[in-house]
């Protein structure tokens, strides 16, 4: 066998898994590593902060539906790299973030640039290597492919000592077999459980089905859409399970939470079964459910044992694959009678109707509700939204209908702002070589978080329409100051400048679109779609326009 | 309602595998009453014995969190009932001409060494479980306890069973 080098055997390891792009920064720690980029077929793309690396692969594997993998030098490369790993971890996102680390003879002694990333790490990723012995570069790959993209995915983190990516090596290139004795995820329910489910599904008068984002990681759609058809129940959704139903189905009963709909939190509490279905069950979700304690029987699926039973006790814990499980209970006898508890459901729906009327001066600027409801219906059905955090992912979370094939992309574990910019143009590399419809939001304070990556999607002409949502407020905290102190308790929400977003888009040879009503935002929006490369469309809300 | 449980982990011996299960422990908010690592007969893997404290759920989780960890292969209850545990414990303990032959008998009633004779102290050696070494403690304390160290529970379980993958 001819020796090889290690940097070079680290990128024909990627190759072996298929990875088409690499989002990284270069440093010392990672030298020998960008010298095998140059003579490798995978394509090395120049973030221009670490931080926004792991929200590109991130968004790269949303779209995809494979791994994405980030890349930093040792050091402040690495912590910078802290935030994006943590977001990815919060949301199950398989991601694989390789990191330089300084010579292993410098371990431990406050070498330059040393940080120890897997300890930093450690809460917030699935797994992590150090790499010690460059022999060992094939099995960790393989391994770390693996563990980040089957059971629950996540984040693996794979630290590499400078010397070992110059060690040669004797060592077979390709590593089939993955054999980890501590990791087995369990992707068939227990029928004796299943067999339980089944009854209380029948019996149950008003069950709701609660959609996590478990539903679109186990890409479980269409047998989620068969079996809520098939038994005629209703549908709510998390956050992080928005695109796992259609929205414009009568099945569909909105999103539950402290940010989500009335209708919907009403509808959850006058069930007596919820099936859960990939949902975490997060406190943001549940807070507004007030009728646990009333005999609401619950059935939890989740391929993560340790999430059933953590934030809420389950009646009927199945451990399992949604795909593979809802596949199961199609076959099962679980058609109830529930016609009453349907159109008790229209009522409420009535009864808590969504309300899109603003006051004067709010009314006087942008309406972003009727703003999404209308880009609703501007966009292509396999469009892929991508959500910043602040009142805007909550106003497109709502109101921006996923119907058919659309994507609905947000940080909703961590919230992390910056998150949209490098999400959304992380998808548009998944999709270059046949582009489609990718739209970020973003507020005011988000996007000057993201904004350097401007740079990547001006250099390659991301095919990314921006929706800048102007406040001139970092608005969702105003919002929370305005509830928990009263109007004259803001405090450091102010962002006092006023940029002139349409010279920096300029700047970035963006084509730069400025609207401050809704007729306007709905003639030049189709003009912003048809456009090919980016845009960045600016849109005036009035800063007390606080309302979801 | 608070139990006292004992756990044993098989676990790989990768690097950083004890200080991601301690790191488990100490984010999510569980309290570690003692731990012991130890080789196997396998050198690729370690035994470690954790004893908790908490409720029925808690323990639950916590059985569920170590499970997740990739490194952690199997995680069992020693239950009382079908294990045995034991604890070594040293006990350094102030003696003088009167004392330490009351002392030696004690020690002796309880099947404890002594293990290091001074003109002013005892060291003496104990095995035992958690009951027998606090009947030990309550038995000496009155001569004056100079200081002591406990190796923490550690434990099989009976008969033929073997924690295995
Ligand atoms: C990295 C990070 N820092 C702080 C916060 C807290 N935070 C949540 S929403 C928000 C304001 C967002 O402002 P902007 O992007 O302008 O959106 P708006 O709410 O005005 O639509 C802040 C600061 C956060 N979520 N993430
Ligand atoms: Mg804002």
């Amino acid at each position: 066998m001819i020796p090889l080098l290690a940097s070079k055997l680290i990128l024909k390891c990627l190759e072996r898994e298929n990875v088409e792009y690499v989002f990284g920064y270069p440093g010392g720690a990672v030298l020998p590593l960008y010298e095998a980029f140059r003579t490798s077929p995978i394509k090395h793309i120049l973030v221009r902060n670490e931080q926004a690396g792991p929200h590109y692969a991130s968004g790269y594997a949303r779209e995809s539906g494979r791994v994405g993998v980030c890349l930093a030098t040792s050091g402040p490369g690495a912590t910078n790299l802290v935030t994006g790993i943590a977001t990815a971890y919060l949301d199950s996102i398989p991601i694989v973030a390789i990191t330089g680390q300084v010579d292993r003879a410098l371990i431990g002694t406050d070498a330059f640039q040393e940080a120890d990333i897997t300890g930093a790490t450690a809460p917030f990723t699935k797994h992590s290597y150090l790499v010690k012995n460059a022999a060992d570069i094939p099995r960790i790959f393989r391994e770390a492919f693996h563990i980040a993209s089957t059971g629950r995915p996540g984040p693996v983190l794979i630290d590499i000592p400078r010397d070992v990516q110059l060690e040669n090596v004797k060592t077979p290139l390709t590593w089939d077999k993955v054999e980890i004795l501590g990791y087995n995820p369990t992707y068939t329910g227990h029928s004796g459980q299943i067999k339980r489910a089944v009854k209380k599904i029948k019996e149950a008068n008003h069950p709701v089905i609660y959609a996590g984002g478990g539903v679109i990681l186990g890409h479980a759609e269409k047998e989620l859409l068969a079996f809520v058809e098939k038994n005629n129940i209703p549908v709510i959704t998390s956050l992080m399970g928005i695109g796992s139903f259609p929205e414009d189905h009568p099945l569909y009963c909105g999103i539950v939470g402290s940010h989500g709909f009335e209708y919907s939190n009403v509808v959850m509490n006058a069930s007596d079964l919820i099936i859960n279905i990939g949902a975490r069950m997060s406190n943001r979700a549940t807070s507004n459910l007030t009728n646990f304690e009333n005999n609401i029987e619950f059935v939890h699926i989740d391929i993560d044992p340790a999430e059933i039973g953590k934030n809420m006790e389950a009646n009927i814990p199945i451990v399992g694959d949604a795909k593979t499980i809802l596949i199961g209970l199609l076959e099962k006898d679980t058609v109830g009678e529930h016609t009453q508890w349907l159109s008790d459901i229209e009522l409420m729906k009535v009864k808590y109707p969504l309300v899109y009327d603003a006051d004067p001066p709010c009314s006087e600027l942008i309406n972003p509700k009727v703003l999404f409801r209308a880009l609703s219906g501007m966009t292509s059905d396999n469009a892929t939204m991508v959500a910043d955090v602040g009142l805007n992912q909550i106003w497109s979370a709502l109101y921006y209908r996923i119907i058919k094939d659309r994507k609905f992309f947000t940080s909703g574990g961590l919230g992390t702002m910056g998150y949209s910019i490098p999400a959304a143009s992380g998808a548009c590399f998944a999709t270059l070589d046949n582009p489609k419809e990718i739209f970020v939001v973003c507020g005011d304070g988000s996007f000057q978080m993201g904004m350097g990556e401007l740079g990547v999607i001006a250099e390659y002409q991301l095919n990314v329409n921006i929706i800048l949502i102007t406040n001139t407020k970092l608005g969702m905290v105003r919002q929370l100051q305005f509830d928990n102190y009263g109007k004259d308790h803001y405090s450091g929400t102010d962002l006092n400048f006023e940029i002139d977003f349409m010279k920096l888009a300029e700047a970035y040879g963006i084509k730069g679109f400025k609207v401050d009503n809704n007729a306007d935002f709905e003639k030049v929006m189709p003009e912003a779609i048809k456009h090919k490369g980016p845009t960045l469309i600016q849109c005036q809300v009035h800063p007390d326009f606080i309302r979801i | 309602m608070e139990k006292k449980t004992c756990l044993s982990l098989l676990v790989e011996n990768n690097f950083g595998v004890l200080s991601r299960i301690s790191g488990l422990f100490a984010r999510r908010g569980y309290n570690i009453d003692s731990l012991t690592v130890g080789t196997t007969e396998d050198a690729k893997f370690s035994r470690i014995t954790i004893t908790v404290t908490g409720d029925e759920q808690i323990l639950i989780q916590i059985k569920k969190q170590l499970n997740k960890l990739i490194d952690v292969i199997t995680v069992i209850e020693l239950k009382p009932e079908e294990s045995i545990t034991r604890e070594l414990v040293f006990i350094k303990v102030k003696t003088d001409d009167i004392t330490r032959s009351q002392i030696v008998e004690i020690a002796n009633m309880f099947r404890a060494n002594i293990v290091d004779v001074a003109r002013e102290s005892l060291v003496i050696e104990i095995t035992g479980t958690r009951h027998k070494i606090e009947g030990f403690f309550n038995m000496i304390e009155p001569y004056g306890i100079l200081e002591f160290v406990r190796s923490g529970d550690t434990g099989l379980q009976r008969g033929a069973h073997v924690l295995s993958f």
